[in-house]
């Protein structure tokens, strides 16, 4: 077990660094660090990009892979914090229904946008989808939340129960809005449910990030309560914890971040549950190790995904969702078996 | 003392406890017994202060439960309830600092740690520190539960007492364990420890406790020292079994045994 290994960490952030300049250098053209270098310091002098090189660099291809490593550090500690709230390991961030929510907000405004007011459209502009898709992972969150609820308590049981009705409600509204949708808008609803980082922006990037800090600072203070919340709620109860008040932080939290990524960059499935999960084979179930450690290992693992994305079908661009699932899954299948093996031999991760 | 007055509850239309009124001495082992369903747990749930919708007084050293602060209870109150399902990878070491959750705010001072080491070796867990929790047997993770809460409460508190419950704590021990187990609960009463135990085994209960105190269907029907109280027809009326109490020739207290 590499828990007390004090490089583990140093280690890890190395691997972001290098991740984060291979993906900026690599694309459909390449960016050389001498490039790099000479756009930020123009960027800075408040002066125009000097080459094409640098104008791709600033505009496109740094924000691009910005707002991948600050999703994929968000969906990481998502399933962290959903891991623990749930006490169970196997599960997703969209199991409240926010992604499957947003889905149908972003899929309902693809459609519905061509009959919509110019003046409505241009008032939000670029943040049109985002908006709904926001809107609509919010609003299925509160209705999973809000049913949970009897006598001022939170069942997990029926949050779970009711995240998997919502999801499958929110999930056959997108699939009637591209049944009636016409080509291009069927098109951009698949995309936008695989996830896709073609569109991002500077604004995106600031306003993920923004939501991002906040809410991996507020996580952080209740790492301790999710620890004891893992030996069940009367257990935890019992060493001072208020767990009806710590579950309700955990949603809001937990909404606030995947609503806002899942709003800009669609659905992204697998990362939420195999990042903390090769982090627990590692390091264990700490989360005062856990959530650095998922926030570092996740943005890793998106940015990498995306560069297959931008890189294996070039000129022409995947979806992530797909790398994601597609990688993600046989990996995932292969560290349970390990797992599973580890544990018959009562070995485990001592 | 732990004074629980005139307390009801009540599960929708179900009583699960009637006028129950007690209290439980600090210096004592205080041993709860009873058949299946009689609310033994049920009572542990309410003075621990798990469930709040009850009707009557529960006070902590003259304190009523509801004035106490939940964080600075949990300072002096731990509870052992039977076995909590861990399901992630944790050390042992891990889950027995969890005890001091309540004492510091993000990482454990020295005096966590050095209570965490202390609490391992009083539990013989010195060698288990590092291990996976999931990995171990049941019987050893109850010890490692029992060292949890007694970490939670290692420091007997500035004023008053510190309070230990343990519902059922025997269940995955074999009998060597039961008796250490036993015996080092009973070494925590010299420093100002209300120790209270929800007991399936008559007999241990009467080896090890100072007072028993006998529940049936929800009423408290018997409670003294064991030799003043333990007797065939008490056993017969509250568990309808026939047993005969004799002496145990060793230790001179009363032992049921099964005719």
């Amino acid at each position: 077990m590499l828990k007390h290994n004090k490089l583990f960490f140093p280690v890890l952030i190395i691997m972001l660094l290098l991740t984060l300049l291979a993906a900026i250098a690599w694309g459909a053209v390449r960016i050389s660090p001498a490039e790099m270098g000479s756009a930020l310091l123009h960027f800075l002098q408040g002066r125009k990009p000097a080459t094409l090189h640098e104008g791709v660099f600033l505009q496109l291809r740094l924000p691009r892979v910005l707002l991948t490593a600050v999703t994929g550090a968000i969906l990481a500690v998502s399933g962290v914090l959903m891991q623990g709230l749930f006490r169970n390991p196997i599960v997703e961030p969209g199991l409240t229904g926010t992604s499957a929510g947003a889905a149908f907000g972003a899929s309902f405004i693809f459609v519905m946008a061509p009959k919509m007011s110019p003046v409505l459209k241009s008032a939000t502009g670029p943040l049109l989808v985002p908006l709904f898709a926001f809107a609509g992972g919010l609003l299925a969150t509160w209705i999973v939340y809000a049913l949970s609820k009897s006598a001022g308590k939170v069942s997990i049981m029926s949050l779970l129960l009711l995240g998997i009705a919502v999801n499958a409600i929110g999930l056959s509204g997108t699939g009637f809005m591209s049944y009636i949708a016409r080509d291009p808008q069927a098109r951009s609803i698949t995309f936008w449910s695989l996830g896709t980082f073609s569109g991002a922006s500077w604004l995106q990037v600031s306003i993920v990030g923004m939501i991002a800090i906040l809410v991996f600072l507020l996580s952080f203070r209740y790492a301790k309560e999710l620890n004891a919340l893992l030996l069940g709620e009367e257990e935890a109860a019992y060493l001072g914890v208020d767990a009806e008040r710590l579950k309700s932080r955990i949603m809001i939290l937990n909404t606030a971040m995947v609503a806002v990524a899942t709003a800009f960059v669609g659905v992204i499935s697998f990362m939420g549950l195999i990042v903390p999960h090769i982090l627990r084979l590692l390091i264990g179930s700490d989360n005062k190790r856990l959530l650095p450690a998922s926030m570092i290992l996740g943005a890793v693992l998106l940015t990498l995904a995306d560069m297959g994305a931008r890189l294996l079908l070039a000129p022409a661009e995947m979806p992530i969702g797909i790398i994601t699932s597609l990688v993600g899954a046989p990996i995932f299948i292969l560290l349970l078996s390990k797992y599973n093996l580890l544990n018959q031999k009562g070995g485990g991760h001592a | 003392m732990l004074d629980i007055q005139s307390v009801h509850f009540s599960i929708g239309s179900k009583k699960i406890l009637q006028d129950i009124s007690v209290q439980f001495h600090p210096g004592e082992f205080n041993m709860i017994l009873g058949p299946n369903g009689s609310g033994k747990s049920s009572l542990m749930k309410l003075f621990s202060g798990e469930k709040e919708s009850y009707q009557g007084k529960i006070s902590y050293d003259g304190i009523p439960l509801q004035q106490r602060k939940w964080k600075e209870l949990a300072m002096r109150r731990a509870v052992m309830s039977q076995q909590p399902d861990l399901h992630f990878p944790l050390t042992v070491e891990e889950v027995v600092m969890m005890g001091r959750y309540p004492h510091f705010s993000f990482a454990p001072g020295k005096k966590d740690i050095q209570i965490c080491t202390d609490v391992l070796r009083q539990m013989k867990l010195d060698d288990f520190a590092g291990r996976n929790y999931l990995t171990l047997s049941g019987g050893e993770k109850q010890r490692v539960q029992f060292a949890r809460v007694l970490a939670q409460i290692w420091e007997p508190p500035a004023s008053g007492n510190r309070y230990l419950f343990l519902d059922e704590p025997l269940n995955s021990l074999d009998i060597n364990y039961q008796q250490e187990f036993l015996q080092s609960a009973r070494e925590l009463l010299g420093k100002k420890t209300v120790l209270i135990a929800v007991m399936h085994d008559i007999n241990l209960a009467a080896q090890y406790g100072d007072r028993l105190f006998f529940l049936r269907e929800g009423r408290l029907v018997a409670q003294g020292p064991p030799s003043a109280i333990l007797n065939a027809t008490l056993i017969e009326d509250i568990f309808r079994v026939k047993v005969a109490v004799i002496e145990n020739p060793l230790t001179k207290i009363p032992v049921m045994i099964y005719p």
